[in-house]
């Protein structure tokens, strides 16, 4: 009887992560090949932490894979490769940029990247030969991530069906896939933006600087304030003003926008974001901002 | 136990909060959406620009009338198609907090294939709340969803009596359906069989009565809104790890030898001390396990072997003792051959794999159940392959009776034979819910054809009440 007392104490983060650690080692012992989506952004940073949680004291057994879409913050690389290093990892870069380049996917009239990081994705995909690929997908995050699966198959175009995904029963993940096919696996799917935040805090994690808050030369568009950088240039009626901002989510520079803030530490940023009022897609991403629907498309497409 | 909830006594805010799982099933119509847009909009789960985006379809689509206000049911349908048609398609998962509680819920549409969602949604909820039409009363497919929960042993079932608004919160209509919910409960053993409760609640999702704060216009029902009975409701695993002993399907075998993190290293890791390591990863399934306890390893078609822990680590801390739902690494006394598939478990509280399996099987594919089919069963950390021998009925959920069948379709529960390839430390689902579950799954496309839950043997001494 006394161990129970164990179990009652469990809280929601600890609940949380031993769920996410249990389905990483699931995907890395049912899977030839695993791979891990690492942008340098918060949950993928997590998702990284609980990996080395999930094997220690053995080395991470799987390679992360960056999709670059040519337009990160310079500060967020300079992160990724410190932290591969740190780690010992393979780094794996599917190249936005080369695929232009080569002709093989267009620049969009909004200047956007992000929804162009579906095709180097699958070719890294394809490439290396990974059946599973990590993501740190969460479902409080879109209307349509609430529907995924926790291992949501996909087909030999990285198509997502919603209408035909597997039930997802107890805690038995069911990983089976043919030649062609792969798994995308979400093992934070049921942690909410303020679960990440806690758990930064807690486990004193490092993220790149500009999730906290800092002065910053931005211009308003959409409701957002930009950054003033190489691929995001204001309209000569758009004024350029220093501001003290950080960063919700941290992807494709000419489309996440800051905002201003005032959290200059962990705690502060979760007391912030328990306070907030806009989710974080809503307020910082113009992808998301196109249609109700519109990270449904792109996860249909293939996307994260 | 009784209609009306009693609640502990307030345990304050200073504690963490802990995670509570809740599943919606509800029938055509009912309301479900709205409830779960109710509960959302109430606790201010619901952001801002959230509101913003529904109540501009709203008023697109003339929603609100008289009432003027928005479809809180659009605060859920997340996909495309359910918008255009106005209905839930899949399951959706849903995330709240108040001070006490993190709640995971996992909105379970009535419309189609509603077993396979209320099975999936049920299969890792705490507690289920089933919403009836309160000019409706009891379905029949209330009582089909009341039985898949019971089959699934739902730790607490909640019925929200909705739109009781509808029907001018009469005391005496709600007392009726109350009474048809008990009766149907006793008839299945639910509420009254020790391991699931039974609650009936007066609701209008519409108007928000009884969901987040008790009504002053049902001053006839003296109990908790829905709300406060789910912060304050046991979860599963706080009442389950009373009963169970330890069992822990290990995963993956932990042993670094030269490979060890490079963070680990630059943070001290004593290289020398961990060159031997070797551990065996897992989630503790059920129960709890301390240093020093005696335990068997379960590998098929071997005789249970007996040893000692002797570590149970988490990323770099060696933890006294641990209990379900933890991940751990356990380190044991002897160096057996211990692989993936096997499981550890308190010594002497394991009766003797079987490669005979019965089961119960609620069928999830649109590709039926015959006798003579070849399936994988995915049972904790290990995948057979088996032979579906016989299939010995299906239940008729409206009757509760089992009636001749020897084919499952889509939907169907029923109950078959299987014979294993390799014998599983299989355990009655009735005593538990994590070792007594098991996958079906095609082995030629690898779907999941099937929940399944194990049951004694024939022979084996069993409940009547639970003979379904």
């Amino acid at each position: 009887m006394t161990e129970s007392a164990v179990s009652t104490r469990l809280s929601s983060l600890d609940t949380l992560e031993s769920e996410a650690i249990h389905i990483i080692r699931e995907v890395v012992a049912e899977f030839e090949k695993p791979a891990l989506l690492f942008s340098g952004g918060k949950d993928s940073v997590v998702m990284l932490h609980l990996a080395t949680k999930a094997f220690w004291p053995g080395k991470v057994p799987f390679p992360v894979l960056h999709v670059d879409t040519g337009h990160n913050f310079p500060e967020v690389i300079d992160f990724r490769d410190r932290t591969v290093e740190r780690l010992g990892l393979k780094l794996v870069v599917g190249s936005v940029q080369e695929f232009i380049d080569r002709g093989e996917l267009a620049e969009r009239a909004d200047g956007t990247r992000n929804p162009l990081q579906t095709v180097p994705l699958l070719d890294a995909i394809q490439q290396n030969k990974f059946d599973a690929v990590f993501g740190g997908g969460r479902r409080d995050e879109d209307k349509a991530r609430a529907k995924e699966r926790i291992l949501s198959l996909r087909d030999e175009f990285g198509q997502w069906d919603p209408r035909n995904q597997r039930p997802e029963l107890w805690n038995l993940y069911n990983g089976r896939h043919t030649v062609g096919q792969h798994v995308r696996a979400f093992p934070i799917s049921n942690w909410t933006e303020l679960d990440i935040w806690r758990y930064i805090e807690r486990e004193n994690i490092e993220l790149p600087g500009l999730y906290y808050a800092h002065e910053r030369e931005v211009f308003a568009r959409d409701g957002m304030w930009r950054a003033v950088g190489e691929v995001s240039q204001p309209l000569p009626h758009e004024e350029v003003i220093t501001k003290t901002v950080r960063y919700r989510t941290v992807g494709d520079m000419s489309c996440t926008g800051a905002v201003e803030s005032d959290a200059y530490t962990v705690s502060d940023v979760v007391i912030e974001v328990a306070a907030s009022t806009l989710t974080e897609r809503g307020a910082t991403r113009a992808d998301d901002r196109i249609s109700e629907a519109a990270m449904e498309d792109r996860k249909k497409d293939g996307y994260f | 136990m009784t209609t009306e909830a009693v609640l502990p006594a307030d345990l304050g805010t200073a504690l963490p909060t802990t995670l509570f799982r809740f599943a919606t099933a509800g029938s055509v119509d009912d309301g479900k959406s709205t409830l779960v847009g109710r509960l959302l909009h109430d606790s201010k789960a619901i952001l801002a620009d959230q509101l913003d985006a529904v109540a501009r379809t709203s008023a697109d689509r003339g929603f609100g009338g008289d009432k003027g206000g928005i479809d809180l049911a659009l605060l859920t349908d997340g996909l495309r198609a359910e918008r255009e048609q106005g209905i839930t398609i899949d399951v959706a998962y849903r995330y709240f907090a108040t001070d006490r509680r993190s709640f995971i819920l996992a909105d379970c549409p009535g419309h189609v294939q509603y077993t396979k969602n209320t099975v999936t949604g049920a299969s890792t909820a705490d507690a289920v709340v089933v919403l009836i039409d309160a000019r409706k009363g009891v379905l029949e497919q209330t009582r089909r969803h009341l039985s898949v929960l019971q089959l699934l042993r739902v730790a607490h079932v909640i019925v929200a009596v909705n739109k009781i608004d509808l029907v001018d919160f009469s005391e005496s209509v709600f007392r009726e359906i109350e009474a048809d919910v008990q009766q149907v409960g006793r008839e299945l053993g639910l509420g009254s069989d020790g391991i699931s409760d039974l609650l009936v609640i007066p609701v209008s999702a519409l108007d928000g009565d009884n969901v987040v704060e008790r009504s002053e216009r049902t001053p006839w029902y003296s109990g908790p809104a829905l709300l406060e009975v789910l912060e304050t409701l046991p979860a599963a695993d706080e009442l389950e790890s009373h009963l169970e002993s330890f069992r822990f399907p290990v995963q993956l075998v932990i042993r670094p030898q030269g490979a060890l993190a490079p963070d680990a290293v630059a943070a001290g890791l004593d290289v020398e001390a961990y060159r031997d390591y070797r551990a065996y990863a897992g989630q503790i399934t059920e129960g709890s396990v301390k240093v020093g306890d005696q335990v068997s390893v379960l590998t098929p078609g071997q005789d249970p072997r007996t040893t000692t822990v002797v570590g149970i680590d988490f990323a770099g801390a060696s933890l006294e003792e641990a209990a379900a739902p933890q991940s751990v690494a356990i380190r044991l006394a002897e160096e057996f051959d211990v692989a993936r598939g096997d499981t550890i478990a308190a010594a002497g509280t394991v009766r003797e794999a079987s490669a005979d399996l019965y089961a119960s099987l609620c069928w999830l594919s649109p590709k039926p159940l015959r006798e003579g089919a070849k399936v994988l069963v995915k049972h904790g950390t290990r995948t057979v392959q088996a032979l579906v021998r016989n299939v010995n009925g299906k239940l008729d959920l409206s009757t509760f009776k089992l009636e001749q069948a020897s084919a499952l379709e889509l939907n169907d529960i029923g109950h078959a034979q299987l014979r294993l390839a390799a014998p599983l430390p299989l355990e009655n689902y009735l005593h538990h819910r994590r070792t007594g579950a098991f996958l079906l799954i095609d082995p030629l496309d690898g779907n999941t054809l099937a929940a399944g839950l194990v049951k004694d043997h024939p022979g084996d001494h069993e409940d009547e009440r639970y003979s379904i």
